[in-house]
Parts: structure tokens; C-alpha cells; sequence
């Protein structure tokens, strides 16, 4: 056998193991989104009957003066840059904790992975619950402190019902931040600490100066992870509130969804889809700039 | 930092004496707060539930609303719809993925680089992109309301991650037992199936635990393609529950049902903490 068809027979091999696994990825990702393209060019909804009719770019010019489909992108950054800021200082926090030696730290491990585990459609009932406005516990709480006189009714305000899934959702992901981060902690040698103070430095110069650069490639994937995850969030704001009140809490993927099931409107339910989609892309290349950056910058401190 | 045990620094070390415990502390309740409070819930009888000031020590127990689960809706129904789900996808997802990922760290393919970038993006598409696609194709291949509905596009959704920190397993993994294998006269199928399956197994637990756990807390295709009662699972039957009664929410039940829903999980958790670490980061660092 020539080493020309050697080479060609593992090619065939090889394909033929990665060629099932890839059709699948192509029906379930590709295809949609592909789909979603095509499908944004017509109008397809109750008001045609449901039948394809073209419309061109028609469905982009109706999304331009679309009130609604603004404030949900708006809710979705609101939403999005304080989930993702708030988990990624309280990420930090607890990693830093979960570094340090102690006894049970195992568990306390455990526990700390339990959220992210956990269904977040069941966690978002049990939030929606803990912020329920005559029983929940967080007004109970606040009622015992003396900080408010009677019940707030958290999911009946817009902006305190942003404020309750903004909190259930960093309770929810803050564990993947953190074990991330935490891994990331665990690889840096502890010789940079102990060099860096002989030298005089302080502990807080040590996190800036050490801590942090080496940590940078850690934080940018986890900030690249959750930023993709909270700005497509949907199982936990459709459970907790359903978008409102008064589509306070209506995020982009919420719209999408209501779009398409409830009003049948599938042509435009699709510009949104691609509309999203391009957001999206473009949101992770820039992301994947700074990783790179990030990446050369943490060799350099090594 | 070990570095403040060192360092004979009285007060940093005494200030640590006292943070640290407090800090664990806080860390535990704000973990564990939220789910112990539904475990209460669950087992209050109705005037403690609906109480004000809230009970926090209830003189009483009951399990009537575990009870009442099963007795006016089919919960045993969802919890087997959810199990078998969520397994299929996980024994497809590895039958698929892991000899994708194997070939795709040996073969040296044609366009891998390519591939490899394709997959780590869309790890990163959430599911909403996809829903208005595959409804299309759910209703064109007659799917609703089956399993394949939900079982196809949870495989989907996790072979990203199985082949990235499957393919890392395997690039680890030393070249010499291959080459001895071939030379021995195995085509690359015997070899994988005989020599390389067997030592790949705690990486293959590894990813399909995550991909269990993903397919088992998957809501939107869940919501949308499974719309007879007998074929929904525990997370959407659950989130329906407080829609059936127009007079009273039964928080009871449905405390009862969010403990039942997460129970598996929690166990699965207690059991393979160190592995779903490990696979949750080689997933995201690789990529």
C-alpha cells in the first residue's frame, strides 16, 4: 500500500465518523438559521393566511418602527450587562473563597456548583415564589428588618420586576462563573505571590498585578459564555414574570417567542430571528478579539 | 492566599481568622437558601404557607402535596418522560459525538480547523435562534408530540461540548496503543470499539452527566413541541401548574413539584461533583 492511500483511507475513515455528528449539527443549527434568512424576506402570517408572500426587506423596515421590538433589545441589554457584572464581582468573590484552604471545602464546593444544575424553568418558579408580593419570603425578610412597611409586589413593577430576574438569574449562574474562575485561580503558581511579596508588595497589589492578568483569559471566556447565554435568556423570565408587567421584562427571545406562538407571525418572527442572530455574531467576534488580546497579554506575565 | 499563613503579618492573619468563616457562611446560605425555602414550602400544610409573617419553624408536616402531584395529575408521566428524554439524548449525544471527536483529534481531516471553529460557535447560540426553525421541521416530519421532537434537537445541542472535551480526552490519550492495535491487524472500527472505548469511559461520564443535566433543564423546545399532557416534562408541567386554578395558586404542589424536579439533579451533583467540574471547564477553556 502506498502511503497516498494510506493517507486517503483515514481521510475516508475519518469522515465517516465526524459526518453523522455533523449532519446533525447542520439540521438542528444550521438549517434554522439559514431558514430564519430565507424566511425573513416573506410574510407568512395570519393576515395571508399563513402562506409565504414576498415582501422583500419588508419585515426589517417594520422592525426599524416597531416601539415594542426596541424596548425589548433595550430590556435585554439592561437585563444582560447587569446579570453578567454582577455575577462576574460575586463570581470572583466566592472563587477567591473556595480557594483558600479550610475544612469542608469540598462541600462547600458542592454546593456552590448546585444552582447552575439545577432546571432553571423549577428555579425560576421558586424565585417568582420567594419574590411572591402577600407570601414571599424576601418581604418577609425586609418587613423583620423594618425596611418597608407593608409588601412590595416585586413582579407587578417593571423596573422591580427586571430588578427580581436580574437577581434569580446571577443566583442561577454565578456557580459557573465562579468554578471557572476558580480554575483559573488553582493554575497560578503560588511562587508569583510569594515573590511579589518580597518584594513589598501588598495583597491588593498582588490580585491587581497578578491575580487579575493571569485571570484575564479565564474571565473573558466566562464573560463570552454568560454574555450569549443572558442575552438569549427565556425559561427563566417566561416562567418568573412572562415578559411583564407592562413588557417590563420583555427580553428579545421573549418577543421572538410570542411573536411566532402567539400572534403566528412567522415572516417577521424570523427577522427578529436573524436580527438577533447578527447581534449576537457580532457581540462574540468582538469578544473573541479581546480573548486573543487577553490570551497574548496572560503568556506575557507568565 | 497561602501566601497570609507565611507571612507572620498578626493582623492580616487574625482579620482572615474572621472573614473567612463569615464568608463561607454567606456563600452556603445564598446558595442554599433558595432551595431549602421551596423544600419548606413543600411540606407546610396550607395555613403555614399562606401565612404572614412567614413560618420559618412549622409545627406541622405534611406530605400531602407530594401526594396530591400524582393523584390529580399524571407527575409519574412527566417524571418518566423527562428520564427517558433526557437518557436517550445522553446515549445518542455519546454515540454520535465521541467518534466525531476521536477523528477530529487524530485523523488530521480535511477542513478540521474549520469544523472545530464552527462547533465552539455554536455553543453559543441560544436556543430561541433555532425554535421557529425546528418547528418547521417538527411539523414537516409529523413530530409533535414525540420524543424524537425532543430527543434530535437535545442530541444536537450538546454535541458541541462532547466533542470539545471529548477530542481534548482523546489528544491526552498516547498514540502507541493505536499504532499497536493496526498492527496487530485491527481496522480503526474494532479498535475503537475494543481497545480505545474501554479506557475513554470516565471522560464518556463525564460529558454525558452534562449533557443529562442540560437535556433534563431544557424548557423551550420542551414547551413548544410537547403539547399533550401525557408527553410533557417535569419542567414545563411544573411552570403550568400555577395556570390550572383561576381561584387559589397552589404554591403547595407546586413547591412539591419543583423539589421532585430537581431532585435527580441534586443527587446526580452529590455524587459527580469533581466530574461535572472538570468537564464544565475543559468545555469552556477549550473552546
Amino acid at each position: 500500500m502506498t502511503a497516498d492511500s494510506i493517507q486517503r483511507r483515514e481521510q475516508r475513515t475519518g469522515w465517516i465518523l465526524v459526518a453523522p455528528a455533523l449532519i446533525l449539527l447542520m439540521l438542528v443549527f444550521a438549517y434554522p438559521i439559514l431558514r430564519a434568512f430565507w424566511l425573513s424576506l416573506f410574510t407568512q402570517n395570519l393576515g395571508t393566511e399563513l402562506k409565504l408572500v414576498f415582501s422583500g426587506l419588508g419585515n426589517y423596515g417594520r422592525m426599524v418602527g416597531d416601539g415594542r421590538f426596541w424596548q425589548s433589545l433595550w430590556n435585554t441589554a439592561v437585563f444582560t450587562t447587569s446579570s453578567v457584572l454582577l455575577e462576574l464581582i460575586l463570581g470572583m468573590g466566592i472563587a477567591l473563597v473556595l480557594n483558600q484552604p479550610f475544612k469542608g471545602r469540598g462541600i462547600v464546593r458542592t454546593i456552590s456548583l448546585l444552582p447552575w444544575a439545577l432546571p432553571t424553568a423549577l428555579m425560576g418558579v421558586a424565585w417568582a415564589w420567594i419574590f411572591n408580593d402577600q407570601y414571599g419570603v424576601i418581604n418577609d425578610i425586609l418587613m423583620r428588618l423594618g425596611l418597608i412597611e407593608s409588601g412590595i409586589s416585586w413582579l407587578g413593577d417593571p423596573t422591580l420586576a427586571m430588578m427580581a430576574v436580574v437577581l434569580a438569574d446571577v443566583w442561577k449562574t454565578t456557580p459557573f462563573i465562579a468554578l471557572l474562575l476558580l480554575a483559573g485561580l488553582q493554575s497560578i503558581s503560588p511562587d508569583l505571590y510569594e515573590a511579589h511579596a518580597i518584594d513589598g508588595a501588598s495583597r491588593w497589589q498582588s490580585f491587581r498585578q497578578i491575580t487579575l492578568p493571569l485571570l484575564m483569559p479565564q474571565i473573558v471566556i466566562a464573560l463570552l459564555f454568560r454574555f450569549a447565554q443572558a442575552f438569549g435568556i427565556f425559561d427563566l423570565i417566561q416562567v418568573m414574570t412572562g415578559g411583564g408587567p407592562a413588557g417590563g421584562t420583555e427580553t428579545v427571545s421573549i418577543y421572538i417567542y410570542s411573536t411566532v406562538m402567539r400572534y403566528l407571525d412567522f415572516g417577521y418572527g424570523a427577522a427578529l430571528v436573524v436580527c438577533t442572530f447578527l447581534l449576537l455574531v457580532a457581540a462574540v467576534a468582538i469578544a473573541a478579539y479581546f480573548l486573543s488580546r487577553a490570551r497574548a497579554n496572560a503568556a506575557g506575565v507568565n | 492566599m497561602a501566601i497570609a499563613q507565611q507571612k507572620p503579618n498578626q493582623i492580616n492573619f487574625n482579620i482572615r481568622q474572621i472573614i473567612l468563616p463569615i464568608a463561607i457562611i454567606l456563600v452556603v446560605a445564598y446558595f442554599l437558601g433558595p432551595i431549602l425555602w421551596q423544600v419548606l414550602t413543600s411540606v407546610k400544610v396550607n395555613a403555614d404557607i399562606s401565612a404572614v409573617p412567614n413560618v420559618y419553624i412549622p409545627k406541622q408536616i405534611t406530605f400531602d402535596h407530594y401526594l396530591s402531584l400524582f393523584r390529580r395529575r399524571p407527575f409519574t408521566l412527566y417524571i418518566l418522560n423527562s428520564a427517558f428524554v433526557s437518557l436517550s439524548s445522553t446515549l445518542l449525544c455519546l454515540a454520535l459525538g465521541a467518534p466525531a471527536a476521536y477523528a477530529l483529534a487524530r485523523s488530521r481531516l480535511w477542513g478540521e480547523k474549520l469544523i472545530l471553529a464552527g462547533v465552539m460557535i455554536v455553543t453559543l447560540f441560544p436556543a430561541v435562534l433555532l425554535f421557529l426553525g425546528m418547528l418547521e421541521v417538527v411539523k414537516a416530519l409529523n413530530l409533535g408530540n414525540n420524543y424524537l421532537a425532543l430527543i434530535i434537537p437535545y442530541t444536537a445541542i450538546n454535541l458541541p461540548l462532547t466533542i470539545l472535551v471529548m477530542r481534548s480526552f482523546f489528544q491526552q490519550l498516547p498514540k502507541d496503543l493505536e499504532d499497536a492495535a493496526k498492527v496487530d491487524g485491527y481496522n480503526t472500527f474494532q479498535m475503537l470499539w475494543e481497545i480505545i472505548l474501554p479506557m475513554t469511559l470516565p471522560a464518556l461520564v463525564t460529558t454525558g452527566i452534562l449533557t443529562f443535566i442540560s437535556a433534563w433543564n431544557e424548557f423551550i423546545f420542551a414547551l413548544t413541541f410537547m403539547t399533550r399532557e401525557s408527553m410533557k416534562t417535569i419542567p414545563v408541567a411544573t411552570a403550568q401548574l400555577s395556570g390550572t386554578s383561576v381561584f387559589e395558586i397552589p404554591y403547595g404542589p407546586i413547591a412539591a413539584a419543583t423539589v421532585l424536579g430537581t431532585l435527580p439533579l441534586v443527587l446526580l451533583v452529590l455524587a459527580f461533583q469533581r466530574r461535572i467540574v472538570q468537564g464544565l471547564t475543559a468545555g469552556a477553556v477549550k473552546g
